[in-house]
């Protein structure tokens, strides 16, 4: 039996009466709206630092690669960082030793390689100024001084790649912005249900003296809660899966860098208060438009 | 303002609820019309009239709860039409109404629906004062009955109490001992007599002329009848 406090206690919750057994569903759909949201976020923050990495490494540095015989590949190795010093643009300019090229060839061919008995280029690192320099007149120069020097800026593969993880990050956002539209939608349509499910009571709440708004209240009430309670339970088991995946390697390939880092553990935890905020406003326009409609 | 029909009910002074030369209809022909009333404060009115003459429909024009095809219904000297859905809500509120299928909150029970108009209204709800109210009509022992539960004169009592318990300026109830016996009609007068000793402005539909006769004993009644669409003085036959 339904006690009289309860109907002043609950905000009006209590004069609509309780939800028939398929209430549960708005809960389980938010829960499962909030579910793909988590990875639709860290899949935007993830390409977001990919993109982020990517060009800005694109910005910074370049490499001159000096492929030579080995009786020329010191000289050639002095002219080219002759020519680059002499290159206004950039800061810098630094020949790699062997233990610094063992160190990037390790991953591929393991630690044991015999570098010196094997004709490798000489590597050459670059630190771009701030002002930028001019890549063309840069790559003539380098061809007419020493003929085994090739510029790789790194942006003929860099660049498609950052563009792609720009978008990717892009399309991150977008599916948020969908699930959410997606839920407020579901909810509008719950919220419609349950009016049209309620007109009697309506109709007997306008005949003592209820305005709209409280009226509105109980359902507002009602699904926000719903809409908020799914999305912490979604959020909750999406960050769990989030968590349980293979952490980031220093490799940092994309798959492994799926995931939140640091304060960005922080931002999904903003998707049960979108629900509650999609389910409210949805819920009340819902509300007032068709109360008009009933009474 | 030209107008055919003179208007009944009080010539002049403030009036609570007022129709002017008013028409209406259900989307059919006219079922009322050429209707004009001044129901002036602290007044005491019967309503009688075949049935499906149009005595609830009437009455529904004087709460807002159906519009006028056309003339005018001002209640508390605000034309309905102009009223805001919340000014409506608030004008409810003044008025307290025994509707003739009573309409409660099934999943309520009796207590709360009597106290529903304060609860949607944001007062506070005195259990024992809606008790004090309940005993008055002799529902005491039903506080918590859910109203599916209660026989139809039960119902109509109940819905009396909540009629009354914002303490509204009007009253307006239709068919109110439609299925109670004498004494219980009796003593649902008497308590309608005391709220208009009290001020109220009372409007009662009935079909029971014995009840009207009683009440022309107690108090300075008019008979308003419907007949032909029109909304007659009724004869001094009663
Ligand atoms: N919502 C409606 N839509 C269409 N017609 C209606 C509606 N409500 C009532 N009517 C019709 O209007 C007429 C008057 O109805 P109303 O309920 O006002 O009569 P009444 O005088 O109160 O009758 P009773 O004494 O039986 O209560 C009836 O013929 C009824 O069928
Ligand atoms: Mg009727």
């Amino acid at each position: 039996m339904i006690k009289l406090p309860a109907i002043l206690s609950d905000h009006g919750d209590g004069v609509v009466p309780p939800s028939g057994p398929t209430a549960w569903l708005t809960t389980a759909t938010a829960a499962a709206m909030a579910f793909l949201a988590v990875f639709a976020l860290a899949l935007a923050l993830a390409s977001g630092r990919l993109a982020e990495r990517w060009s800005a490494a694109l910005d910074r540095s370049a490499t001159v690669r000096i492929s030579a015989p080995v009786d020329q590949l010191a000289l050639q190795t002095a002219a080219v960082l002759e020519v680059l010093s002499t290159t206004p643009g950039i800061s810098a300019a630094r020949a790699l030793d062997l233990a610094e090229q063992q160190k990037l060839l390790e991953p591929w061919f393991g630690p044991d390689l015999p570098l010196a008995d094997l004709p490798l280029p000489q590597l050459v690192e670059i630190t771009e100024g701030s002002e930028g320099y001019d890549r063309d007149g840069l790559r003539q120069r380098l061809q007419a001084e020493a003929p085994g020097a090739v510029l790789d800026d790194h942006s003929r593969w860099r660049e498609p790649l950052a563009a792609a993880a720009t978008r990717l990050r892009i399309l991150g956002y977008l599916s948020v912005f969908l699930i959410g539209a997606t839920m407020a939608a579901m909810i509008t349509l719950a919220a419609r249900a349950a009016l049209a499910a309620n007109s009697q009571v309506i109709r007997v709440l306008r005949l003592v003296g209820a305005k709209d708004d409280y009226i509105a209240r109980a359902f507002v009430r009602r699904f926000t809660l719903r809409a908020a309670g799914g999305a912490c339970i979604g959020t909750v088991f999406g960050m769990a899966a989030i968590f349980v995946l293979p952490a980031q390697e220093d490799a940092g390939s994309f798959l492994t860098g799926l995931g939140f880092q640091g304060a960005g553990w922080l931002l999904p935890l903003l998707l049960p208060v979108l629900a509650a905020l999609v389910g409210f406003l949805a819920t009340r326009t819902a509300s007032l438009s068709n109360l008009r409609r009933i009474t | 303002m030209r107008n055919s029909a003179s208007p009944l009910g009080e010539p002049r002074g403030i009036c609570l609820i007022n129709l002017e030369n008013v028409a209406f209809n259900y989307g059919g022909g006219d079922l009322l019309s050429e209707v004009s009333l001044r129901l002036a404060p602290g007044s005491f009115h019967f309503l009688t009239g075949p049935s499906g003459a149009g005595k609830s429909t009437f009455l529904k024009l004087c709460y807002g709860d159906l519009l006028a095809t056309s003339g005018h219904v001002t209640l508390f000297d605000r034309n309905v039409r102009d009223l805001s859905r919340d000014e409506m809500a608030l004008t409810r509120r003044r008025i307290g109404v025994v509707h003739q299928d009573c309409q409660f909150l099934d999943h309520l029970p009796l207590l709360s629906n009597v106290g529903l108009p304060l609860t949607v209204a944001g007062k506070a709800v005195q259990d024992s004062d809606i008790k004090d109210l309940l005993t008055w009509v002799g529902l005491e022992k039903l506080t918590n009955a859910l109203p599916p539960s209660l026989s139809g004169g039960e119902r109509q009592r109940a819905a009396l109490a909540r009629a009354v318990i914002m303490g509204p300026d009007v009253i307006l109830a239709d068919e109110p001992t439609g299925n109670l016996d004498w004494d219980m009609s009796l003593r649902l007068l008497a308590l309608l007599v005391e709220l208009n000793r009290m001020g109220k402005t009372i409007l009662i539909a009935t079909h029971d002329l014995n009840l009207i006769r009683q009440a022309k004993s107690q108090v300075a009644t008019r008979v308003l009848r419907i007949a032909k669409r029109r909304l007659q003085l009724a004869g001094a036959d009663l």
